[in-house]
C-alpha cells in the first residue's frame, strides 16, 4: 500500500491552500487527489473578477486566482492525480480511490484532509411542480456550459434564487445573447452581495422579485414557460398573484449543500446547519487526523476566506503528523456555544493548550441586523464587544480569540459568540 | 438639474444615494450613511466603469498539450482594465467574433484595443 504524510481530497481552493501550507509546514509527502481533470475546482467556471482582494491585494477572476495556487503546488512538486474518484476514507486514514490509470489503490494517510467542496441544492429539493422537461439548469452547471464547454443552455431565462451564482449567471446569459426575464427571491431579502445585484442585475435592468418563486413549470419535451407568484411571510404563494414566462430555461440558484458523503462513511460528526463536520481551532474533525476546509466545511461566500482556513488546516494536518504521540488527555478543551442571532460558528471547540496565539471564529448571522454588537463571553464574562453598522446572512462575520486571554481564565465553561442590541 | 438614484455597493447597508447634476457636475450626494457611499456615488453617476469577463474558443493544436489533462475547447478572457460601462456590450460583439490559438498563457493579448476603448483583452487561463 502507497503510504503518505497528508492525503488531500479534492483539489479545489481548500485542497491547493492545504498541500501548500502543509509542505511549508515541513510535509515531505503530500497527495492531492482530484476528481476533475484539472487543478483549480470551481474557480475554474468563475471566470468573473472580484477575487483575491484580501489574499493579493488585487481583483482577479476565479481561474487567476487557481492559477496561483496551482503554481504554487508545482513549484513545491506537490503530487497530484486528476481524474480519481476517492471512493472511501476508513478511520484509521485508508484513503480508497480510482482511476484509469492506477485501476483502484489504497493509500495510508497519516492525515487527511477533507476539501470535497459543496454541491448545488437540485430542483428535487425545491418541491416545485411540473413536468419534467430540458432546459432546468442549477445555475452552477450553467456556468460550466457556457464558461468552461461552450454551450449556451437556453435563450430566454428565467432565474429562481438570488445566491451569487444566480446574479453573476444572469450577467453572463446577458452578455452571451440571452434575455433574461426576471430573478425571483423567495426571501425577502437577496442571499447575494450588494455589488452583485447592481452590477449583475441593474446593469442590464434585469428585474429582482423579492419574495417571490416558481409555482409551476410548462412544457414536456423542453421547458415552455414557469408560473411565478408573490409569497406571503410564511413562503406560502399567494392565489391571484400568479404570472406567467414564455421562456425556454429556468436556472436554480437556491443554496449550497457542502458534499460530506465520504465524511459520513467514516463516521465523522456533521453539523446539522452547515451541513458539514463539527471541527476544533485546528480544523480536526470528530475523527482524529481528519481536516476538514472550504467549503465542504461551510459554504463561503470569499474564496479568501477558504485559502485562510485550508491554510491553517494544512498546518494543523502537518502538526498531528509529526505529533501523533502527543498525549491530549489533560489539554483544556472548550466549547464555543452561539446565541442571540449567531446561526453556527466554526470552529465549535477549542483546544486552548494546542491553539496558536490566536484563533479566528467565523460565523454566520440568522437575520439582517443593524447597529448591533458581537459580543463573545468567557462564561459570563464578556471579553469583546464590537459594534457592527450592518450584519447580514450573506456576509460572514467573525472574531478573534487570543491564546493569552484564553489562558487567563480558569475553568472555563463555554465560549460563547452573540450578536446582541447592546 | 438632473438627479440619479443608485445603491450603493460599499457594504450589505445597500444604501439607497440620491445624487444630484448640474451641468456634469455634482451638487449633492444624499442617503448615503457613510464616506464609501459619497466616493462610490460621485464615481458612479460621471463615469461608470466597468470589468468585462467573458471567454472565447479556443483553436487547439493537439500536439502542444503533452499533458494528459483534459483541454476544454474555451479560455476565460478579461478587459485588462475597466471599460465605460455604456461600451459593454460593443466589447462583447467583439469578443465573440474572436478566438485564440493554443497555447494561450493567463496575460496574453487576445485583442488590442476592443471597441475603440484603447483596452486590451488578456487571457485569464493557461489552456
Amino acid at each position: 500500500m502507497n503510504s503518505y504524510d497528508v492525503v488531500i481530497v479534492g483539489g479545489g481552493p481548500a485542497g491547493l491552500a492545504a498541500a501548500v501550507a502543509a509542505r511549508d509546514a515541513g510535509c515531505e509527502r503530500i497527495l492531492i487527489l482530484e476528481r476533475d481533470s484539472e487543478l483549480g475546482g470551481i474557480l475554474n467556471q468563475c471566470i468573473h473578477n472580484g477575487f483575491g482582494l484580501h489574499t493579493f491585494k488585487e481583483e482577479l477572476t476565479g481561474p487567476e486566482y487557481a492559477a496561483r495556487f496551482i503554481d504554487q503546488v508545482r513549484s513545491r512538486n506537490i503530487e497530484f492525480k486528476l481524474n480519481t474518484m476517492v471512493l472511501d476514507i476508513a478511520a484509521d486514514r485508508t484513503v480508497t480511490a480510482m482511476n484509469r490509470q492506477d485501476g483502484m489503490m489504497s493509500i495510508a494517510a497519516g492525515a487527511v484532509i477533507l476539501a470535497m467542496g459543496c454541491r448545488e441544492r437540485p430542483r428535487g429539493a425545491l418541491n416545485i411542480p411540473g413536468f419534467r422537461p430540458a432546459g432546468i439548469f442549477s445555475a452552477g452547471t450553467a456556468q460550466r456550459l457556457v464558461n468552461i464547454e461552450g454551450y449556451m443552455p437556453g435563450k430566454r431565462i428565467v432565474i429562481l434564487g438570488s445566491g451569487d451564482i444566480g446574479l453573476i449567471m444572469a450577467r453572463r446569459m446577458t452578455l452571451e445573447g440571452a434575455k433574461v426575464l426576471c430573478v425571483a427571491e423567495l426571501m425577502p431579502y437577496s442571499g447575494g452581495l450588494k455589488r452583485n445585484i447592481v452590477q449583475c442585475l441593474n446593469d442590464y435592468n434585469i428585474p429582482l422579485l423579492l419574495s417571490h418563486t416558481v409555482v409551476d413549470i410548462r412544457g414536456k419535451q423542453r421547458v415552455e414557460g414557469v408560473t411565478i407568484a408573490k409569497v406571503d411571510d410564511r413562503f406560502k404563494p399567494i392565489p391571484g398573484t400568479e404570472t406567467d414566462y414564455d421562456c425556454d430555461t429556468l436556472m436554480l440558484s437556491t443554496g449550497l449543500i457542502p458534499e460530506n458523503e465520504l465524511s459520513r462513511n467514516v463516521g465523522i460528526d456533521i453539523n446539522p446547519i452547515t451541513n458539514g463536520p463539527f471541527v476544533a481551532e485546528n480544523f480536526e474533525t470528530s475523527v482524529p487526523g481528519i481536516f476538514a476546509c472550504g467549503n465542504v466545511l461551510h459554504v463561503h461566500d470569499l474564496v479568501d476566506f477558504v485559502s485562510e482556513e485550508a491554510g491553517r488546516a494544512g498546518r494543523a494536518a502537518a502538526a498531528f503528523v509529526s505529533s501523533q504521540s502527543d498525549d491530549i488527555t489533560n489539554h483544556k478543551v472548550v466549547h464555543v456555544i452561539t446565541k442571540g442571532g449567531v446561526r453556527y460558528t466554526v470552529p465549535t471547540s477549542i483546544d486552548i493548550d494546542r491553539m496558536t496565539d490566536s484563533t479566528i471564529v467565523r460565523f454566520r448571522v440568522a437575520n439582517v441586523f443593524q447597529n448591533h454588537y458581537i459580543n463573545v463571553y468567557i462564561d459570563d464574562t464578556r471579553i469583546i464587544h464590537q459594534k457592527k453598522r450592518i450584519m447580514a446572512p450573506g456576509e460572514m462575520e467573525q472574531a478573534v480569540l487570543k491564546k493569552s486571554q484564553l489562558q487567563s481564565f480558569s475553568n472555563i465553561r463555554n465560549i460563547t459568540i452573540a450578536v446582541e442590541s447592546e | 438639474m438632473e438627479t440619479k438614484e443608485l445603491t450603493c455597493i460599499g457594504c450589505p447597508m445597500g444604501c439607497q444615494i440620491s445624487v444630484d447634476i448640474e451641468n456634469g457636475t455634482v451638487v449633492s450626494v444624499k442617503g448615503n450613511s457613510c464616506k464609501i457611499g459619497d466616493n462610490y456615488a460621485r464615481k458612479e453617476v460621471v463615469s461608470p466603469m466597468r470589468i468585462v469577463t467573458s471567454s472565447v474558443a479556443v483553436l487547439s493544436d493537439k500536439n502542444a498539450h503533452p499533458s494528459n489533462e483534459v483541454h476544454y475547447p474555451r479560455v476565460s478572457v478579461k478587459t485588462a482594465s475597466e471599460v465605460p460601462k455604456d461600451k459593454i456590450m460593443d466589447v462583447m460583439d467583439e469578443i465573440h467574433r474572436t478566438h485564440a490559438v493554443a497555447p494561450v498563457k493567463i496575460g496574453d493579448i487576445i485583442l488590442q484595443n476592443v471597441a475603440g476603448t484603447g483596452v486590451a483583452i488578456i487571457a485569464t487561463k493557461n489552456s
